[in-house]
C-alpha cells in the first residue's frame, strides 16, 4: 500500500484536531474544505490502474466538498450575518482532549478488527472510525447550526473513508449516492438555515427551544 | 416496463409534473390521480405476484406484497383528504408540498421493493430528503425548529445506517464475497461473512434505520416532527415512511441471522423494541399535547413492531399484520386529530377542550380512533398485538410479554388522558366568540371514518388472502435450511 495514502489519513486526522480546537467559523469552514480536498485525492492514489470511475469519484469529491459546499456555507454565513466565534457546548480544549482520544482509541481499536491483507497496513479504519467521532463531538459539542452542519460534513467525511476500503470491489453506486445526497442535504440544510435565521434572528440553536414538554 | 418499475414511476413523473403544474388551484387533484393509479397497479401486483428474480435489485417480493398494498391505501386516502386540505390552507404555496408528497409515495415504493444494500440506503435517505419540504409546509418559527430537529436527528441515523451499509459489504469482501450487495447474495454467503463486522453493522444499522423508524433513544425527532406537521404529513410518516425503515430492519435481520448472529440480533431487537414501548408509555402519560401524542403512541407501535420483528417467523408475520392495523388506525387518528387542531386553533390540553361539541364528528372519530390504537376489540391493532403476544409467549418471553402488557397499560391511561381531556367539558369561551366555526364538512370527515372503518373490517375479518401473504413474507425472511 501507498505510504503516501498513510500520511494523507494522517494529515486528514491532524485537521479533525484542528477543526475541534478552532474558535472561529471562518477556519472552521476552511479546514472542513482542506479535509474535503485531501480524501478528494485520496481515491487517485490508491489505484495504480486508473479506472475513469475512480477518477470521477476523486472530481467529484474535490468540486463537492473541497470547493461547492464550503462556498455555500460561507455564503449562509454571509446572508445571515452570524458572528463569526463558536460558541462551544463542550469547550475546545476537552473537545481537544476527546478528540485526541478518540484517535488514540480508534487506532488500539483497528487492530482488533478483522482486515484484508491489503488494507492490513493502512490507516484507513482508524481515520474513518476518529473522523466519525470528531463530527459527533462538534455536532453534539457546537451551538450554531452552521456549525452544526460542519460536524455533520466532517461526519460523513469519516464515512467516506471508511468507503475508500470497498472502492474496488462494490459498485459506484453506493459512492455516487453519497455525493449526490451530501450535496442536496447540504443545499437543503442551507436553505433552513436561512429560514431559521429569518424566523430567529440567530443562528443559535440553544434558542430552538419552543417545542418542549 | 416491468409493472413494479411502474409502482415508482408513475408517482415519481407526477412529482415532475406538479412541479410543472401552473394551477395551484388544480394542482392538489395530482394527489388522488397519481395514487389511484398507484393502489391500482399495486392491487393488480398484489392479487396476481410477478415472478422474483434472485438477483433483481428492484423487486416486488413477498415482503414488499405484505407492506406496499397497504402504504399505497394509506397515501390513497389521505391524498383525497389532502384536497381539501389545501383547498383549506389556499393563502400557503403548494406547489413544493405536492410534488415532494408524490416523490416521496415513488420513494417509499422504490425502498420497499429494494433487494440490494445500496439501493435500500439510497432510497431511505432520499425519502428522508423529500419529506422535509412537508414538515415546514406550515411556514412557522415553530415548524422550521421540527424541521431543523428532524433533518438533523434524521441525518445524522442516515449516515450511521450508511457506515453500518459499508461495515456489511466489508464482512462480505472479508469473507471472500465478489461485492454482490443483494440480500439473497449475503444471506448465501451466510457464515462466511467476517462475525465481528457483522456484529458491528448491525449496531450501526440498527441505531441508523432505528432512528427513521423512530425507536427509543432515537426518537427525538418525532414528536417536533408530528406536533408541528398537518395531520395528512402525519399520517403518511407514521403509515408509510417508518414501515419503509421496518422492512429494512427485517431484511437487514435475516442477513445477520444466516451469519450466525440471529440470537444476538433478535436479543437487541426485543430489548430495543421494550425500551421504545417502555419510554413512550411514561412519555404519554406526561405529554399534554395531542398531536404531541400521536407521536409517542407511534414510538410505542414501532416498539411493537420491533419486538414482532425478535420472535420468529409467527412474531414477523403478526408485525407485518400490524404494519396495516396501525398504519390504517394511525391514519384515522392523526387526519381527525388535524380537523380538530384546526377547529380549535391549538393543540394543548390547556387551551382546548369540549371539542365533543364543536367538532362532534371528527371527535367521535378520533376517541374510537384512540380506543382502536390502545387495542381494543375487535378493532385490529388488537388482533395484531394478540399475535405479537402469542409468538412472544410461544417463544417463552413470559417477562417481556409482562412488560408489554404493562406498557399497553401505562399507555392506555396516557391516551385517555389527553384524548378525554380535548374532547369532554365546555369549549372555552374563546374558541366559540370568534364566530366563525370550523366547518366539519363530509370531505374532511369521511377519508378518516373509511381508515377507521378498514381498521375494523381487517380486525372483524382477518381475510385468508392477507394472512397467508405475511406468512409468506416471514417465510422469505426465514428460508427452511
Amino acid at each position: 500500500m501507498n505510504p503516501n495514502l498513510n500520511l494523507l489519513i494522517g494529515l486528514a486526522m491532524g485537521l479533525n484536531l484542528l477543526s475541534l480546537g478552532t474558535s472561529r467559523l471562518p477556519a472552521l469552514i476552511r479546514t472542513m474544505a482542506a479535509q474535503g480536498v485531501i480524501l478528494g485525492v485520496m481515491p487517485v492514489m490508491m489505484e495504480h490502474e486508473h479506472d475513469w470511475r475512480v477518477v470521477l469519484i476523486a472530481l467529484a469529491t474535490i468540486a463537492g466538498k473541497g470547493l461547492v459546499i464550503p462556498s455555500l456555507l460561507r455564503r449562509a454565513m454571509r446572508t445571515a450575518q452570524i458572528d463569526r466565534e463558536l460558541d462551544p457546548l463542550i469547550g475546545f480544549v476537552p473537545s481537544l482532549l476527546l478528540g485526541a482520544g478518540g484517535a488514540i482509541a480508534a487506532l488500539a481499536l483497528a487492530h482488533l478488527l478483522p482486515l484484508l491483507p491489503e488494507h492490513a497496513d493502512t490507516l484507513l479504519v482508524p481515520g474513518a472510525l476518529a473522523t466519525v467521532l470528531t463530527g459527533f463531538i462538534l455536532l453534539i459539542g457546537r451551538t450554531k447550526a452552521i456549525s452544526q452542519v460542519c460536524g455533520y460534513l466532517i461526519l460523513e467525511n469519516g464515512i467516506y473513508l471508511f468507503g475508500l476500503l470497498l472502492i474496488k470491489a462494490m459498485p459506484l453506486l453506493v459512492e455516487a449516492g453519497v455525493l449526490l445526497d451530501l450535496t442536496v442535504g447540504v443545499f437543503i440544510i442551507g436553505i433552513i438555515v436561512d429560514r431559521i435565521q429569518r424566523a430567529f434572528d440567530s443562528l443559535d440553536t440553544r434558542k430552538l427551544t419552543a417545542l418542549r414538554e | 416496463m416491468k409493472p413494479h418499475l411502474l409502482l415508482i414511476i408513475v408517482p415519481l413523473l407526477a412529482a415532475a409534473l406538479a412541479a410543472a403544474w401552473p394551477c395551484s388551484r388544480t394542482r392538489p387533484l395530482l394527489l388522488p390521480a397519481a395514487g389511484l393509479l398507484h393502489t391500482l397497479l399495486c392491487g393488480w401486483l398484489f392479487f396476481v405476484p410477478p415472478a422474483v428474480e434472485p438477483g433483481a435489485w428492484l423487486a416486488f417480493d413477498p415482503l414488499a406484497r405484505a407492506v406496499l398494498p397497504v402504504v399505497s391505501l394509506l397515501f390513497l386516502i389521505c391524498a383525497w383528504y389532502g384536497v381539501f386540505y389545501l383547498k383549506v390552507r389556499r393563502e400557503r404555496p403548494n406547489r413544493i408540498f405536492v410534488a415532494a408528497l408524490l416523490a416521496v409515495l415513488g420513494l417509499l415504493s422504490a425502498g420497499h421493493q429494494a433487494r440490494h444494500l445500496g439501493m435500500l440506503w439510497i432510497f431511505t435517505e432520499a425519502v428522508t430528503l423529500a419529506a422535509v419540504p412537508l414538515l415546514h409546509f406550515n411556514g412557522t418559527p415553530r415548524a422550521f425548529e421540527a424541521t431543523w430537529k428532524y433533518l438533523l436527528v434524521g441525518g445524522t441515523g442516515i449516515a450511521l445506517s450508511l457506515l453500518g451499509s459499508l461495515c456489511l459489504g466489508y464482512a462480505s469482501l472479508h469473507g471472500g464475497g465478489e461485492g454482490n450487495l443483494t440480500f439473497v447474495a449475503l444471506m448465501a454467503q451466510g457464515a462466511g461473512l467476517s462475525r465481528p463486522w457483522v456484529l458491528i453493522a448491525w449496531v450501526l444499522l440498527l441505531v441508523g434505520y432505528g432512528t427513521k423508524m423512530g425507536l427509543a433513544p432515537m426518537h427525538t425527532w418525532k414528536p417536533e416532527a408530528y406536533g408541528e406537521a398537518a395531520g395528512i404529513v402525519g399520517a403518511i410518516l407514521a403509515g408509510g415512511v417508518t414501515s419503509v425503515a421496518f422492512t429494512a430492519i427485517l431484511r437487514i435481520r435475516c442477513v445477520v441471522g444466516a451469519a450466525g448472529a440471529g440470537a444476538i440480533a433478535d436479543h437487541t431487537l426485543l430489548a430495543i423494541g421494550l425500551f421504545s414501548m417502555l419510554v413512550a408509555a411514561l412519555f404519554l402519560l406526561g405529554t399534554r399535547d395531542f398531536k404531541r401524542m400521536l407521536a409517542y403512541s407511534s414510538v410505542e407501535h414501532m416498539g411493537i413492531l420491533t419486538i414482532g420483528a425478535a420472535l420468529g417467523p409467527a412474531g414477523v408475520a403478526a408485525s407485518l399484520f400490524h404494519v396495516w392495523s396501525n398504519g390504517l388506525t394511525k391514519g384515522a387518528l392523526f387526519l381527525s386529530a388535524g380537523n380538530i387542531r384546526r377547529a380549535a386553533g391549538s393543540a394543548s390540553m390547556d387551551h382546548v377542550r369540549g371539542m365533543g361539541l364543536l367538532t362532534p364528528r371528527s371527535a367521535a372519530i378520533f376517541v374510537t380512533g384512540m380506543f382502536a390504537v390502545t387495542a381494543l376489540p375487535p378493532f385490529g391493532p388488537f388482533f395484531s398485538e394478540l399475535k405479537v403476544v402469542r409468538a412472544a409467549l410461544a417463544a417463552g418471553h413470559g417477562v417481556a410479554t409482562a412488560v408489554f402488557l404493562g406498557c399497553l397499560l401505562l399507555a392506555f391511561c396516557g391516551l385517555t388522558r389527553v384524548v378525554f381531556g380535548i374532547v369532554d367539558g365546555r369549549p372555552r369561551h374563546g374558541a366559540m366568540a370568534g364566530g366563525r366555526r370550523y366547518a366539519e364538512t363530509t370531505a374532511v370527515v369521511l377519508p378518516p371514518l373509511v381508515l377507521l372503518g378498514l381498521s375494523l373490517w381487517l380486525g372483524l375479518f382477518q381475510p385468508a388472502v392477507l394472512l397467508d401473504v405475511w406468512a409468506a413474507a416471514a417465510a422469505q425472511l426465514y428460508p427452511s435450511p
